[in-house]
């Protein structure tokens, strides 16, 4: 028998380490070490309820267990044998006690449609993929469907583009497949390029099979007989696997001529971005393509239109694609039924910031932030407090306490105020200085805008001054007005999706966070203290001892005073690189 | 070898299956153990290969029979590099910060003794088939 204690970040901030050496001491009493083993594991994503206790193998749960608790679980569960009713998980709606985790509804708070195979099977081995029913939606539409059963089956399901426009993937496919000409393309984007974001990468890592079926289920629907993939250079294993994974699947005919005896022809080629962030956008993406620069172009026309060498293109993002083989094998109705009103399905998330459990996870759509960042994410490290989440990359905004309970869709997102993106969701804490996250996002705009308009060329770079003046202490309120202006010109006036979005990090934290920002520049006061040119540091001369360590230690000698009596620091010398802060053993030195 | 029908799929996805199921059922099923050590970008960064190949190497000095293979991301990013151990006869379980001690650990406690170690990762989603 083995006794499983939560060890994730949560469950041992309230104890769950004593409560492990509490078990193993009762069950050394009793002389029972060499038959139960108590085991600390990863989180449980349960963290609501924590500490958590698991007993295996009969599975049961216990939650919220204090170490005072280790005894009664090991005579009552361990001797008598039967369940602990005290410590059972209690259905909220019913207030029934759940014995084991198989019943427990909100456990479970994720759902692997696109990552089925992450994790799962080797990617560099097609036999696996076809064992967990790859390329069973692809031979069933060839034998049994016509493309447009298949696109009314896409319709059904309700998919919606997962690069983050949220387009109706089964729409964009019809549209496509009304065109008529007699070339046309499939495209996948695979030039993930949000800071933070790795959803595309993992999924073309560990199941790139699952990207090439659909591709080709994709360009059956549509008529075409070519699928090109556009990856950026930066993924190396992810194109090396993709590679890896087209050869298998020409040598085993599922592409090439004559697929599956079919008479349907269709074969993929990669194609490599260059890094440029905007050639995520579709029709840049295509000029890119094509050899030009990744600019741009106005649309109508639509790619589904007009696309790569003018042809109708069908562009669809990674983890759209992976989604339909299930959809195919499952059927529309299976698919629709997960997810929210609007928004059907699951979404692929990058977790990453100040969580606990920062990872890559795939949950239906609907789900809560609150439920995302404390329960999955295991709650924010170090057991600080959260200010905010930022998704939709740069292009999206930020969320706080107030929008914990929204369920996430498409829709609800941009309610909010943000907006899905392509996935990426960065937690922040209190330690995080709003005005330099929005700083952060526009420099990365600033630096990836192609320059074609002057909105975003110059318009941008104006904000990125101010932003700039204000983290250094020289900002006064009249920038907060011009910031909000100059945004709002930029969104109305730029070409394109890159700069009619680049403003969204400002707005959204001046909308939320507008004392913040004022706290800089009237108070001169960084409230996160993360402004280094608003910080000063000070040595309190009632607590110095005079030990002359930071004097030592300070790289450009701002520190001076005598042995054994209080020292003191230059202003105009000082870096602020906090290094006396650091060393003082005393706690002498404030910031304020 | 060319696939030319749904039927051929199937017998492919047959075989594999029927694969998993001789290594199961095997005459020395008590040894054979399959280990899949996640290796994306994610992974490979935090060390993955280097403990793939330890683990490859310790299971062949300890005289196990195992078959280690690559995968994808597993999601817990935080705890890579990630391997998955399955026991013959017993649901897999997954560990989180393998460094070579803990999957020595690994071996002599958990693959020849059967008792879990510290470390474990629950699985925290359900798959497409519940």
């Amino acid at each position: 028998m083995h006794i499983l204690v939560c060890g994730g970040t949560g469950c041992r901030a309230s104890q769950a380490e004593l409560i492990s050496e509490n078990l193993k001491t009762e069950i050394e009493n009793r002389g029972l070490e060499n038959e139960i083993k108590v085991v600390s594991t990863g989180c449980f994503g349960f963290c609501e309820k924590g500490p958590v206790v698991k007993v295996v193998p009969d599975d049961t749960f216990y939650t919220e267990v204090r170490p005072s608790d280790a005894k009664d679980i090991i005579e009552e569960h361990v001797i008598k044998g039967r369940p602990l009713k005290r410590l059972l998980y209690k259905n909220p709606k019913n207030e029934n006690k759940v014995t084991s985790t198989a019943h427990i509804d909100f456990y479970k708070k994720q759902v692997r449609i696109a990552l089925r195979n992450c994790g799962f099977i080797d990617p560099e081995n097609v036999d696996e993929y076809i064992g967990r029913d790859g390329y069973a939606a692809l031979g069933k539409i060839l034998a049994e469907k016509s493309p447009e059963e298949v696109i009314a089956i896409i319709k059904d399901s309700e998919l919606r583009g997962r690069g983050g426009g949220g387009f109706p993937t089964g729409l964009k496919w019809e549209i496509t497949r009304n065109v008529e000409n007699k070339e046309k393309y499939v495209v996948c984007n695979a030039d993930e390029g949000d800071p933070g974001a790795f959803m595309d990468r993992s999924i073309l890592e560990g199941d790139p099979h699952s990207v090439i079926e659909a591709m080709a289920i994709c360009g059956f629907c549509i008529g075409a007989d070519k699928g090109l993939v556009y990856i950026r250079a930066e993924y190396p294993l992810a194109i090396e696997r993709l590679k890896i994974a087209i050869k298998q699947a020409r040598e085993y005919g599922l592409l090439g001529d004559n697929i599956l005896e079919s008479g349907f022809k269709f074969d993929i080629e990669l194609r490599y971005g260059a890094g440029a962030f905007f050639s995520g956008e579709e029709t840049a993406l295509i000029h890119s393509m094509e050899g030009f620069r990744g600019e741009p172009t106005f649309k109508p026309p639509f790619p589904s239109v007009s696309g790569y060498k003018g042809k109708p293109t069908n562009v669809n993002n990674v983890e759209t694609f992976a989604n339909i083989p299930v959809i195919i094998n499952k059927g529309a109705e299976w698919f629709n039924a997960i997810g929210s009103e609007k928004s059907k399905g699951t979404k692929v998330f990058a977790l990453a910031g100040k969580v606990n459990n920062v990872g890559l996870i795939e949950v239906p759509m609907g789900i809560t932030l609150r439920e995302i960042i404390f329960d999955i994410g295991g709650g924010i490290r170090g057991g600080k407090k959260f200010k905010a989440v930022q998704t939709g990359g740069p292009s999206g905004g930020c969320l706080t306490e107030k929008d914990l309970d929204i369920p996430i869709d498409y829709d609800n997102l941009i309610k909010a105020g943000s907006m899905m993106g392509s996935g990426g969701m960065i937690v922040l804490d209190e330690d995080d200085c709003m005005v330099s996250i929005a700083k952060f996002y526009l420099e990365f705009t600033l630096d990836e805008s192609c320059g074609k308009c002057t909105p975003c060329r110059i318009g941008n770079k104006r904000l990125f001054e101010i932003l700039e003046k204000i983290t250094e202490g020289k900002g006064t309120e009249e920038d907060l007005e011009r910031l909000r202006l100059l945004s709002n010109v930029i969104k109305d006036t730029s070409l394109c999706g890159l700069g009619q979005t680049s403003p969204n990090p400002i707005l959204s934290t001046l909308d939320n966070f507008y004392d913040e920002y004022k706290a800089h520049v009237v108070d001169g006061k960084c409230p996160a203290g993360q402004c280094k040119s608003l910080l000063k540091y000070e040595i309190d001369s009632e607590a110095c001892t005079g030990c002359t360590l930071c004097f030592r230690n300070c790289p450009v000698g701002a520190i001076s005073g005598e042995r054994k009596s209080p020292h003191y620091i230059d202003q105009s010398l000082c870096i602020k690189c906090g290094v006396c802060y650091d060393k003082c053993k005393f706690k002498a030195i404030n910031i304020v | 070898m060319k696939v030319k029908s749904l039927a051929d799929l199937r017998k492919i996805k047959d075989e594999v299956h029927e694969k998993i199921k001789l290594r199961e059922q095997s005459e020395n099923a008590e040894q054979i153990v399959q280990i899949k050590v996640a290796m994306a970008t994610c992974g490979i960064a935090s060390g993955a290969k280097e403990i793939m190949s330890y683990i490859i190497d310790e299971l062949d000095y300890s005289g196990i029979d195992g078959v280690v293979t690559q995968t994808g991301c597993m999601g817990y990013c935080y705890a890579e590099p990630t391997i998955e151990v399955k026991l013959p006869g017993k649901a897999p379980v997954v560990y989180g910060f393998v460094t070579k001690g803990k999957a020595k650990e690994i071996i002599e406690r958990y693959i020849i003794k059967g008792e879990l170690v510290d470390g474990v990762i629950p699985v925290t989603y359900r798959t497409i088939d519940e």
